[in-house]
């Protein structure tokens, strides 16, 4: 990896490896709707769509299919996206203000669903997202608060309450990964509880522990996040995010803990 | 045939307190604002209203109106959480039905076409099954090849309405409507599900089929037939401060007002007259706050 650094003469950043983490959940997808929600999925999803799944379809955030210079291409007004949901064509990655370790995801209200704490966004289409299309997450800052035993309010479907709702449920119900600001996390196990699937360079199993309110499954060999290509690197820094919009969702570590540490350190455990 | 044309004055009328209220747009984009405006200064109240939320949801419930919301969310856009609503929720001041997007719009669909449920997969397995003890589920009466299981479905109860609340970009006296934007929303469902709708619309147009706009836009801009439109109401800026595009964008200014202003000092200002008040006021303001 040091190498590849010293080829590039650039070292990539926490920022950068999120969204090389982000843009890989649409490798191989083919012809279908990336839907990212944020700042670093939406340079993944470009970033992705430039180099390695040219056949992504991308919106404006309205109702146009755009290619990546911004022109139209088609239209697709909500009623039609909805059906571009039931229908599977689409891998969306959606955020979390909570997540448990079967992949249940609340963004509708923090408390009592009654009289909530604190109101959020609401169920928004995280229902009707979850059992019909690959859904992914992605969570610019992992803590405890985020990754919890368990969510107030289950917006998005998680595998345990998939498998207990039957196979109308489960037919078409994927989550393909979690990726936040320390790591990528996905559900490849026997339970379909949530395992740690790579590291972003720099940080520690530890680190990524102390951050998630749940026992989390942590293979003997943790990869790290791959590091991007020189080209990526480029399309990231000049062409899709020439003002560094990412660096404002999530920032470079500065504490202790989050600083590189040595390549000897690096097991992964 | 008959002329809908009619003030906001008398569309809102035409409504009572306890009624199920439909109101169309989506979050802070095209909505009915200047009805919704009309609707504050009367006396009705104990509305259930069903809405893809935004300000519309944010000021009845601000005002007290609002008894039930049936909605997915309510939102600004720009800005994530509408904090009217907000508030009222962590106050408890309302009751909610909260359903997924796609389970509204088949909610909607349900009632246009008059069917007492429509299934739908979305809400199988999540909490919205839980915070709706009436939500129902039906099973498929054949059996699925690939899993040889008969599947389980929410069945979408029928979202039917007393009224339905629309913007559109033009309109016609008979209540032919369109829209010139990129997106129809749902608002011909809106006007489909309910017993009575009321359009306003920027712009009267005469004989909207042959009208010259007609001519330059698609005919699938036309969205409202009149056989489900009861009145029409010209409002220019009637979907102020919510977008309503090509006519114009979000006043995304006077929306940060909006959510950063009190209710009650807010509603003093720019609500207390009627809508040519409020546009002096608006205006007055804009004057304010470009110096």
């Amino acid at each position: 990896m040091s190498t590849t650094r010293a080829e590039t003469g650039a070292k990539a950043s926490r920022a950068e490896y999120c969204v090389i983490a982000c843009a890989e959940t649409w490798r191989g997808n083919g012809e279908v709707l990336a839907s990212p929600m944020g700042v670093i999925p939406s340079i993944g999803a470009r970033l992705a769509k430039h180099t390695f799944s040219p056949d992504l379809l991308l919106t404006d955030g309205e109702a146009m299919l755009v290619g990546l210079d911004g022109a139209p291409e088609g239209w697709l007004p909500y009623r039609q996206h909805l059906t571009m949901v039931t229908g599977g064509r689409r891998h969306v990655m959606m955020g979390a203000s909570q997540i448990d370790r079967f992949g249940n995801q609340n963004i509708s209200c923090i408390g009592d669903w009654a009289k909530p704490k604190r109101q959020l966004l609401g169920v928004r289409g995280a229902p009707v997202n979850t059992l019909n299309n690959p859904t992914s997450y992605w969570i610019p800052k992992h803590s405890p608060r985020v990754f919890v035993e368990r969510v107030d309010m289950v917006c998005g479907v998680g595998y345990d309450r998939a498998a207990a709702a039957g196979p109308s449920a489960t037919r078409f119900h994927r989550i393909p990964r979690v990726v936040t600001d320390l790591a990528v996390l996905d559900f490849a196990t026997p339970d379909h509880s949530m395992r740690l699937a790579s590291l972003h360079p720099g940080v520690t199993v530890e680190r990524v522990r102390e951050a998630t309110g749940f026992e989390l499954t942590v293979p003997d060999e943790v990869p790290y996040t791959r590091e991007p290509t020189q080209d990526e690197l480029e399309l990231i820094r000049e062409v899709i995010d020439p003002t560094g919009t990412r660096d404002r969702e999530v920032t470079e570590p500065k504490s202790t803990r989050d600083r590189e540490v040595p390549d000897s350190g690096r097991g992964g455990r | 045939m008959s002329d809908k044309t009619m003030s906001a004055e008398e569309a809102v009328a035409r409504l009572e307190s306890g009624m199920t209220l439909g109101i169309g747009g989506w979050g802070a984009r095209r909505k009915p604002m200047a009805l919704v405006r009309a609707l504050l200064r009367t006396e009705i109240t104990d509305l259930t209203v069903v809405s893809y939320g935004g300000p519309d949801v944010g000021l009845l419930a601000a005002a007290g109106r609002i008894r039930k919301l049936v909605t997915a969310f309510a939102t600004l856009d720009s800005i994530p959480l509408e904090p009217h609503y907000r508030a009222a929720r962590e106050s408890g001041a309302l009751e909610l039905m909260e359903v997924d997007e796609a389970m509204f719009m088949w909610g909607l669909r349900a009632a246009a076409n008059r069917l007492p449920f429509l299934p739908v997969r979305a809400g199988i397995g999540s909490d919205v099954m839980r915070v709706n003890p009436g939500l129902r589920t039906v099973t498929s009466p054949y059996v699925d090849e690939s899993s040889g299981t008969r599947e389980e479905f929410v069945a979408m109860p029928a979202l039917r309405l007393d009224a339905a609340l629309v913007h559109m970009n033009r309109a016609d006296r008979l209540g032919n409507g369109q829209y010139l934007g990129p997106d129809p929303y749902f608002d011909d469902l809106f006007c489909e599900a309910a017993d009575a709708a009321y359009v306003s619309c920027e712009q009267l147009v005469e004989n909207m089929g042959t009208a010259e706009l007609t001519k330059e836009a698609a005919p699938q801009t036309l969205l409202l037939k009149r056989s489900s439109v009861t009145g029409v109401v010209e409002t220019p800026n009637g979907a102020h401060f919510t977008s309503c595009v090509p006519d114009y964008g979000r006043d995304e200014a006077f929306q940060r007002l909006y959510a950063t202003t009190p209710y009650a000092e807010f509603a003093e200002r720019f609500l207390s007259g009627d809508e040519h008040a409020y546009r002096s006021a608006v205006e007055a303001w804009q004057r304010e706050w470009n110096q």
